[in-house]
């Protein structure tokens, strides 16, 4: 054969019949570890590793670097891949190559992250689940099911529990689809962070700290997070104590945060159920830690809340985060379901947003609001708050969907 | 007379091999690998690594801590052909080029002659298609090493220099971890033979002769840079702090650690050639770090090594926490205490 690389990629139909795209099935047994991992470097663009219902142990992280392949169980509850024994690896399982379609299987007790995917060029994991069994802790690792850097991301069907940072985390990526996802038990449940183009959506994010963060964050490859849509989402019930490890910037979420959206621009947030959660069900906020990062803008903006169904909210402060303390300080303890920190460029502060720029909140129900107003609040005036939606009771201008050419067949 | 015809026969074969002996251009590049190491031909005695003699041991002035192994390293670039000098990077070596690293334990390192347990040996050859790295593990009779695509776990022991049987899980690294030190912009390169890293003197057959000296004059590389630099020997407490723990941080991390390496998404980058504070670490907070932050805030806090996440990640042997990710068991007490020292030196 001498079809040159290009070519394949647009023939990968063509070539699998001819050269007859192998379905490699993986027996369970003591050197399952040698004979997966051997599997996965030797598999060829377009062949299906198949495991089998189990309970597969490994000593040693796994990964896989060639492209077009799929790695598929008999599912998420009855094909697990336990890292409890593992002595080395940083992860679970690493991806660093393209058009991987993972599905149907589990990865259970990672030391580090439980799947990690760098630089992929199309990424689908379906009805994965990544789970540390022994609840939330803070040995726990990192990261669930975790792309960076990559492009075309798809988390469908997803289960992920108890990540000592997120359950979901998609990081400077692009093109991203997380729908039909579960994540409890973690810190955060699903955060998207310096990213670009992403839709979440009909997701459930309970019982973690912070339901479902949308963050920007500076001195890295690719920052100014942008266009995020949150909807028809369930984040309720986030009610699990911080347990990230200090020094990380999910130990600054409060428990009990329905969704926080931080330093992002174009961010639509509707359609979703917000409730149960103790803090606050949603808050806007500016990066507030220290940077000399020029090409860094720290505060979100075009960011719009409509059409959410906001439930009980605010009945348990965490005050031992900074952010809920100052808020249970400003809000004498009446917590807001929605709570912008209104910091600006100090130039907009005074003389105004642009108005493509502003927050719009529009048909949130009974929701109620809280903005701080940071000069009155830095020369300690009276009135350092409004509760007032009507000037942000702007029309809205929906964002595009997300489009993603999915694989066919998976 | 048959007897003595034979003796003569094998006599002068082995006489020619040694002249004649070549390595077997094609396994390098052939889209194959060989089972066995020995198919490559690189070495007259294998289990003595003694090489063919167009294949030139090299070393390196700070090399990368593999769980206190030993190693070996050779070079073959074919005939006719030589390595191109490239600014700040490797050299730019010719297809066919291989690149042989053998790393073993001493039985007793306070005594060498008691014998050495070779565990595995890497490749790194250059094909048509680009580099290609993988190991051989080295057999129990010390007799072949062959080809471990998938990795393989070692468990092994030696007596270090305090005479201490130090146990170890050593592991020979899988065919992708090869890939992900090796990876700069996704692509397989070699990491060691830097003009700098080379640039220091050596013994040849009782000459003291600088290295890059002899690998040109056996037309190995093609050039040598004119007021080169060599990096800090490490080990060399006459070289100052800094230099010594940049050096240090360069060769073990700076591969992943650096604007084009496979952990160039955590903005921290340990390469020689980052002068930025904040991307060396300095006041840095970590980015997905995870338990891997030891609770810590920043990767290097000035003048508080306690403090500092970089040296909490080298002191772990947890493999959620340690770095690197792999080919490292054992804490390199010797570097921890280098880096404690540089980080502490810092003006708060």
């Amino acid at each position: 054969m001498s079809i040159k690389p290009k070519l394949i990629l647009p023939f990968v139909l063509f070539y699998s019949l001819i050269c007859g795209a192998q379905v490699i099935a993986i027996e369970n047994g003591p050197d399952i570890q040698e004979k997966l991992q051997e599997a996965l470097i030797l598999a060829k663009p377009g062949d299906t590793i198949r495991l089998g219902e189990g309970f597969y142990s490994f000593s040693d992280g796994l990964s896989l670097d060639v492209d077009e392949v799929k790695v598929v169980g008999t599912g998420m509850d009855k094909t697990v891949l336990s890292f409890a024994e593992q002595e080395s690896g940083a992860q679970g399982l690493l991806v660093t190559s393209s058009k991987v379609i993972l599905k149907d299987f589990a990865i259970e007790d990672a030391k580090g992250d439980a799947l990690k995917v760098i630089g992929a060029d199309g990424i689908y994991m379906i009805n994965i689940r990544t789970e540390w069994t022994g609840g939330p802790k803070s040995t726990n690792g990192a990261y669930g099911l975790y792309p960076v850097e990559s492009k075309d991301v798809l988390i469908d069907g997803c289960v992920a529990i108890g990540a000592s940072d997120a359950g979901i985390y998609v990081g400077q990526s692009e093109n991203i689809i997380v729908r039909n996802s579960r994540a409890h038990y973690n810190v955060a449940g699903i955060e998207i962070e310096n990213s670009y183009y992403a839709d979440v959506y009909d997701n459930v994010a309970s019982h973690n700290t912070g339901g479902i963060l949308v963050f920007d964050l500076p001195d890295l490859p690719q920052q100014g997070g942008h266009h995020v849509r949150v909807f028809r989402n369930k984040a309720v019930d986030n009610d699990t104590d911080n347990f990230a490890p200090e020094g990380n910037i999910v130990g600054e979420v409060p428990r009990g945060t329905g969704i926080i959206i931080q330093a992002n621009s174009d961010v639509e947030v509707f359609d979703n159920d917000i409730s149960g959660n103790g803090t606050v069900n949603l808050s806007i906020v500016t990066y507030s830690a220290e940077t000399d990062d020029e090409n860094y803008y720290p505060h979100p903006k075009s960011i719009q809340v409509h059409g959410n169904r906001f439930g009980n909210g605010g009945f348990d402060p965490d005050v031992d985060k900074a952010i809920a303390g100052i808020l249970y300080e400003l809000s004498e303890g009446n917590m807001p379901d929605i709570f912008w920190d209104g910091i600006l460029p100090l130039t907009q502060m005074i003389f105004g947003q642009p108005d493509e720029e502003k927050l719009v909140l529009s048909d949130n129900g009974e929701a109620s609001f809280m903005a701080l107003k940071p000069i009155k609040y830095m020369l300690s005036l009276p009135n350092v708050t409004t509760s007032d939606t009507e000037p942000y009771n702007r029309k809205i201008r929906p964002l595009s969907a997300v489009v993603m050419e999915i694989p066919e067949g998976i | 007379m048959k007897i003595a015809l034979t003796n003569f026969m094998v006599i002068s074969f082995m006489l020619m091999s040694a002249n004649l002996w070549s390595v077997n251009d094609a396994k390098i590049t052939s889209s194959e690998f060989p089972k066995v190491l020995s198919e490559f031909e690189f070495f007259i005695d294998q289990t003595k690594q003694l090489p063919a003699e167009n294949v030139h041991p090299y070393e390196l002035i700070t090399t990368l801590f593999s769980d206190y192994s030993y190693k070996s390293r050779f070079i073959y670039v074919p005939e006719g052909k030589e390595g191109s000098y490239q600014k700040d990077w490797v050299y730019d070596f010719p297809v066919g080029t291989a690149l042989i690293k053998t790393f073993y334990y001493p039985l007793d390192e306070r005594n060498l002659d008691l014998g050495l347990n070779l565990l595995e040996t890497r490749v790194l050859l250059h094909k048509e298609t680009g580099w290609e790295a993988v190991s051989y593990a080295w057999n129990e009779e010390q007799t072949e090493a062959f080809i471990k695509i998938a990795g393989k776990t070692i468990n092994t022991s030696w007596i270090n220099n305090e005479g201490v049987s130090r146990d170890v899980r050593y592991r020979v690294p899988n065919m992708n971890q090869c890939k992900e030190c090796h990876s700069t912009n996704d692509v397989i390169s070699p990491i060691g033979p830097k003009a700098r890293n080379l640039d220091k003197d050596l013994v040849y057959r009782g000459e003291k002769k600088n290295q890059l000296a002899y690998l040109l004059e056996h037309g190995v590389i093609d050039s040598i840079p004119k007021g080169n630099q060599a990096v800090a020997d490490w080990e060399d407490e006459s070289v100052p702090l800094q230099e010594r723990a940049r050096a240090y941080l360069a060769v073990n991390c700076g591969h992943c650690h650096m604007p084009s390496g496979v952990a160039n998404s955590t903005a921290l980058y340990l390469d020689f050639n980052e002068i930025r504070p904040l991307h060396l670490g300095i006041n840095k907070s970590p980015v997905a770090t995870g338990r891997g932050s030891g609770s810590l805030k920043y990767s290097i806090v000035p003048g508080e090594a306690d403090k500092s996440i970089l040296l909490y990640r080298m002191i772990s042997t947890d493999p959620g926490v340690m770095m690197p990710e792999s080919g490292r068991a054992l804490v390199h007490t010797e570097a921890v205490n280098l880096i404690e020292k540089w980080i502490n030196s810092m003006r708060r």
